[in-house]
């Protein structure tokens, strides 16, 4: 059973899912810095132009990058740490 | 000194405090570090998850090994110095460290100020938190000023300062080729940072020209310290072969959902793109950074006197003391005037005798040392001043713009409407552009666009001042449902 010893040898990186998707993260990284280091730049759509947006300023002040996390909507993905079993949404445009 | 209020069923901060310090960057930690030894119960609010602000910001301290970042900072020696400082006083009880809490707005109390912060360490919860204290130091920091052009709302563009916090917070690169553009000597580390975690950096696009630092070299002479930081940065920009071209501006970012093509251009002396000098380059990844805009949400409601900066923005006026126009208010580092950690440090440090002072404290360190760091603060503060001038906001940059660039991000308002809003000349202001056009009514509060619509409507003579917001940061209702000690006349929403 060489799965198990692996199991037991591997520690499993934590995850958060993304609009139902796992995403591991390094313990400490916003949600954001998640999402990018996973190759994602943009999860929303502007509510006019219907246009791409994510990371812009990275400290809070554009909002560029909101996400609903665990339900509650119009959180700055800059700014929340990533926690092992969130549950994050995107998409849902810049309305709040 | 009246006791903080806990209005959410949190762990008590029941040790009633003398100072609150809003902000844990360099300012807000000398200025804590100082009134403390002196005597003083402190209590010390940061958003971020750790202490350092944005110039020092690390991975919060339980993770802090999975994330090495210690090779991207600058001065670190201070930074730890003042985190054992700090360390000590929060065992003794004196200092009350509040990471991850949100101020909202402060206001002006019979006995001093209260201070309204929401706790985000437990999300999703909220819990909202009242502190009270007789005197309040503001050490908010800054933010990149952004001058739009075409392009630059696709992802994969970010402002310079974002892919510092990305690297510095997280240990992440946002892209794998990357071109930097701008002004003012914040490009320099960027570049060197992105280069030090594998990124190419094609290009740093300095609108400046080489000599602009030539023509004020007393300051520059006068702070050794800051060469030797250059030196250092032109040494690793040397080694990873990052061309830094001055004079130049990037002009338009292209590609279908996130930046492919950089275009960049030379820039004449009133800083339009002069024709036929226009380049493509191929890139993931964009950052730009004009220079700072010191962050005054928290400043501007209480009414104390601003001061033109010098460099385009406003600053909160302070006294040699760091003491604002409203009596037991005080600001340091960057809300004062955008001027770097070392200065930070030292208006800190000036801030916390005054607040010491003004107290009647007993632990008021010596006339020896204050002096020093008043001698420091005037020498850094001619840096910036310097500085500034070398690398303005280039007085033609909106000959870059179309009229369907993007200005206002959050509105996706447009340079045309922005332009035919104000065309009744500078007396319109950008407030009436807003009013007329909504941008700047977004998410941000005009936070990414408010300098660059000053610009394009505005007597250019007068600093941009942001607008007056009652909220720093938008708090839920939920949270603001516990709280029973709101300011008057506050209505605390989020933005629509």
């Amino acid at each position: 059973m060489t799965g198990a010893v692996a199991e037991t040898d591997v520690p499993t990186a934590p995850a958060f899912t993304v609009d139902g998707e796992p995403l591991t993260f390094v313990p400490g990284q916003t949600l954001a810095a998640a999402l990018v280091a996973s190759g994602r730049v943009a999860w929303r759509t502007t509510r006019g132009g219907q246009r791409p947006r994510g990371i812009f300023c990275g400290i809070g002040v554009c909002y560029d990058c909101l996400v609903t996390v665990d339900g509650r909507r119009g959180q700055r993905a800059c700014l929340v740490r990533a926690r092992a079993g969130m549950a994050v949404t995107t998409g849902e445009g810049d309305d709040g | 000194m009246a006791e903080p209020q806990d209005l959410g069923g949190l762990p008590a901060t029941r040790e009633p405090h003398d100072l609150v310090v809003v902000g844990a960057g360099p300012a807000g930690m000398a200025a804590a570090a100082t009134a403390l030894d002196g005597g003083l119960r402190v209590a010390l609010v940061d958003a971020g998850s750790a202490l350092g602000g944005q110039f020092w910001r690390h991975p919060p301290d339980d993770v802090r090994d999975a994330v090495p970042t210690e090779d991207l900072h600058h001065d670190l020696r201070t930074y730890r110095t003042l985190r054992a400082t700090l360390a000590a006083h929060e065992r003794t009880g004196r200092l009350t460290l509040l990471l991850d809490h949100h101020v909202w707005t402060t206001a002006r109390a019979a006995d001093g100020f209260t201070v309204h912060a929401v706790d985000r360490g437990r999300p999703p919860a909220e819990r909202a938190l009242v502190l009270r204290a007789p005197a309040v130091l503001v050490a908010t920091g800054a933010y990149d000023r952004q001058l739009p052009f075409p392009g630059w709302d696709l992802p994969g563009v970010l402002t310079a300062g974002g892919l510092q916090s990305l690297l510095k917070g997280g240990g992440v690169v946002a892209g794998r080729r990357v071109v930097l553009g701008g002004t003012g000597p914040f490009l320099l580390p960027v570049a060197a940072a992105l280069a030090a975690r594998g990124a190419e950096v094609v290009a740093v696009c300095e609108a400046a020209a080489p000599s602009a630092w030539l023509r004020h070299p007393a300051p520059l002479l006068r702070n050794p310290a800051k060469w030797a930081e250059a030196a250092g940065y032109a040494g690793t920009l040397a080694r990873y072969r990052i061309p830094v071209r001055t004079r130049t501006g990037i002009v338009g970012a292209e590609g279908e959902g996130r930046v492919a093509v950089v275009r960049t251009a030379s820039l004449g002396a009133d800083g339009a793109p002069l024709p036929g000098t226009e380049r493509r380059i191929e890139a993931d990844t964009v950052g730009v950074g004009w220079g700072f805009v010191p962050q005054l949400d928290l400043l501007l409601p209480l009414g104390c006197d601003l001061a033109d900066a010098g460099d385009g923005t406003t600053a909160a006026a302070v006294d040699a003391g760091q003491r604002t126009s409203v009596p037991g208010l005080y600001a340091a580092g960057e809300t004062c005037g955008v001027g770097g950690a070392a200065l930070a440090l030292s208006e800190g440090r000036v801030a916390a005798v005054s607040v010491l002072t003004d107290l009647a404290a007993p632990g008021r360190p010596g006339v020896r040392p204050l002096a020093a760091e008043r001698r420091s603060v005037a020498r850094h503060r001619a840096f910036a001043r310097a500085m500034a001038q070398a690398h303005p906001v280039p007085g033609n940059w909106s000959a870059w713009l179309t009229d369907d660039t993007t200005v206002c991000r959050c509105e996706e308002v447009t340079a045309g409407a922005v332009r035919a809003a104000g065309v009744d000349g500078p007396a319109t202001g950008h407030r009436q552009v807003k009013q007329l056009t909504r941008a700047g009514m977004g998410w941000c509060q005009g936070r990414m666009c408010g300098p660059a619509v000053h610009c394009l409507v505005a007597d250019r003579a007068e600093p941009y001042t942001s607008a007056e917001r009652l909220i720093a940061t938008p708090v839920t209702l939920g949270a603001l449902a516990d709280s029973s000690a709101l300011p008057a006349g506050d209505t605390p929403t989020e933005p629509t």
